[in-house]
């Protein structure tokens, strides 16, 4: 039994950060810590996880490995572990990382520990905090298997450069064309300069209180100017002024950036349960008596309609 | 074509969480249907007013109170229902087991599920239970095309939309914003009193994961609140963004 891997999340070459907070993080517990990379040319990326303190990287490389399918890197990843014995494994909690994890944790009929924010690993040993209630409360698990399964929240475990050997191993390669079920016909990249609304570090959301696009237009040029994700409650995706893959909550995402900016959001408890980890919280609204108020650091009561052009033109000073 | 749609109990979304001795209280809270799973069995009643699926069988695990869960879907427009009595303490896998179990028997063609329950967030049981049966498995979709032995599904991905076919039989599991669920109508509650409910006990598997504790989170305290002209609370909001928070302006 030996280290921790850390599945690396990355698509065309390009590294999501949470990557970098797992290995980060991985570095805390005292174990080998190993990068794992799935893909077509990837081995030329060992360098950077070696940034982060990996001491080996696993490449697996092949056409099958090309893009993310469930089939072809489960059933490779168990022979690996078969192999080489890991005491844990973590995974990003993105919509892949969790469905690789789940399926390969039950494959190994073992526990999972999903959407971790807190993890405490020793010696094969992982017990780990989740959000339970879209954070409502907090559950502390122990999965009792080995190798310790989780996926880790994006923006949660801190960053922390350290040099790692970065030895590159290539394992066997034990997945064929036979294991993936899934075909992929079409995937359409999400067209947006503004980063995903788990991974930046400002949110700027916009609720019933924009009244509709015209509102939602001065929230995204407040967003556009801090470089931040836009977001919004559960009012304006039901009423078509944004997409539900915006949606913050408890049936939508559930974001923790440094600073969030609610505007026109009355702060219903399904919104607050998606954003009341942020660092810090503003809001702007009308209703002196709104719920969002009791979470906000900073709180205006007022017009968003009069207050974000001023806030945007000061900002620009 | 039969499908199968799982349903999990749930708080309502909108319930306040307490704690009694250490727990999660139940008390005086609204039970409803995960509302992921809601869409799955909307998902499952229009493939069957699409003609494409000749019934539809909801199968909860749980304590008997989740036969209130089975009922409602039943009222939308389920054929059937089995419930599969279970610990609510049941781990994602111990509760995959059991439904997979029970899926087996019953030889469905489409098994659908929401991609995540709204209490405990694990978002593991469908992919679970996908690998017990050794059926594909499409996760969190917005569309789903079923033609030729075949789903076609549209699903929210990791920076974009991806659109991939699946050969049946397959686990679906669905993203909220595929459909918008109906109301049970007066008729249809009448009728689910009369629609067939089995129930069955779970397989007795041991749990993988143990809870060791439940906590409410640090409630954030409020901050400064501020009311006066636009002009002049913009100001402070945005001098509050610069100098404490410290935002770059791009």
């Amino acid at each position: 039994m030996a280290g921790t891997w850390v599945i690396v999340e990355q698509k065309g070459g390009n590294i999501r950060k949470v990557t970098y907070e797992m290995l980060s993080e991985a570095k805390k517990w005292g174990d080998e810590v190993s990068a794992v990379v799935f893909g077509q040319g990837v081995e030329a990326l060992a360098p950077e996880f070696a940034k982060f303190g990996a001491d080996k990287v696993y490449v697996v490389e092949g056409d099958i490995f090309a893009n993310y399918n469930t089939g072809a890197y489960v059933a490779q990843l168990a022979a690996m572990i078969n192999e080489y014995q890991p005491n844990a494994i973590i995974f990003a909690h993105t919509f892949n990382g969790r469905d690789f994890a789940s399926r390969l944790a039950q494959k190994l009929e073992a526990g999972l520990a999903t959407d971790v924010i807190k993890a405490n690993v020793s010696a094969g040993k992982g017990v780990f905090t989740r959000s339970i209630y879209a954070g409502k409360a907090l559950a502390e698990v122990e999965v009792a298997t080995v190798p310790v399964l989780a996926t880790i929240r994006a923006g949660v475990m801190e960053l922390a450069e350290s040099a790692g050997a970065g030895a590159v191993v290539k394992p066997a390669i034990a997945a064929s064309a036979a294991d993936v079920y899934q075909v992929v016909k079409d995937f359409i990249p999400t067209v947006s300069a503004r980063p995903e609304l788990t991974e930046a570090d400002v949110v700027v959301s916009g609720g019933r209180g924009c009244k509709g696009p015209e509102g939602i237009k001065l929230v995204e040029q407040l967003a556009d100017m801090l470089g931040a994700a836009l977001g919004g409650s559960r009012a304006s995706i039901d009423s078509g002024w944004l997409g539900h893959e915006l949606q913050v909550g408890q049936t939508g995402k559930v974001v923790n950036p440094n600073l969030y900016i609610a505007c026109g959001i009355s702060g219903a408890i399904q919104h607050l349960a998606g954003m009341s980890s942020s660092k810090f919280i503003a809001c702007i609204n009308t209703d002196t008596e709104a719920p969002i108020f009791n979470v906000s650091d900073f709180g205006v009561v007022g017009d968003l309609f009069k207050v974000i052009p001023v806030v945007c033109s000061e900002l620009k000073k | 074509m039969k499908v199968l749609v799982c349903v999990k109990q749930t708080f309502d979304t909108e319930a306040k969480i307490e704690l009694k001795d250490g727990k999660i209280s139940d008390a005086g809270i609204n039970l409803i249907i995960n509302p992921y799973d809601e869409v799955a069995v909307e998902g499952g009643i229009q493939l069957k007013e699409k003609g494409i699926a000749k019934e539809v069988v909801v199968v909860s695990a749980g304590s008997d109170k989740a036969m209130d869960a089975i009922r409602t879907a039943l009222a939308m427009g389920a054929d059937r229902g089995i419930l599969v009595k279970q610990d609510t303490a049941a781990d994602e896998y111990a509760r995959a087991c059991a439904l997979a179990e029970v899926i087996k028997g019953e030889s469905p063609d489409i098994v659908l599920a929401g991609h995540v329950a709204a209490d405990d967030g694990s978002s593991q049981v469908p992919t679970r239970i996908a690998e017990i049966l050794g059926f594909p498995h499409v996760n969190v979709i917005t569309a789903v095309e079923i033609a030729g032995g075949k789903a076609t599904c549209t699903s929210e991905a990791d920076g974009g939309t991806q659109v991939t076919e699946v050969s049946l039989p397959a686990v679906i599991s669905s993203q909220v914003s595929w459909n918008e669920p109906r109301y049970p109508s007066m008729k249809g509650i009448m009728a689910a009193k009369k629609k067939p409910v089995s129930t069955v006990d779970a397989a007795a598997v041991a749990n993988k994961v143990a809870i060791v504790s439940v906590a409410l989170p640090p409630s954030k305290q409020a901050g400064i609140k501020i009311e006066d002209e636009p002009a002049v609370v913009g100001a402070k909001l945005a001098d509050w963004m610069l100098n404490t928070v410290k935002v770059e302006v791009k």
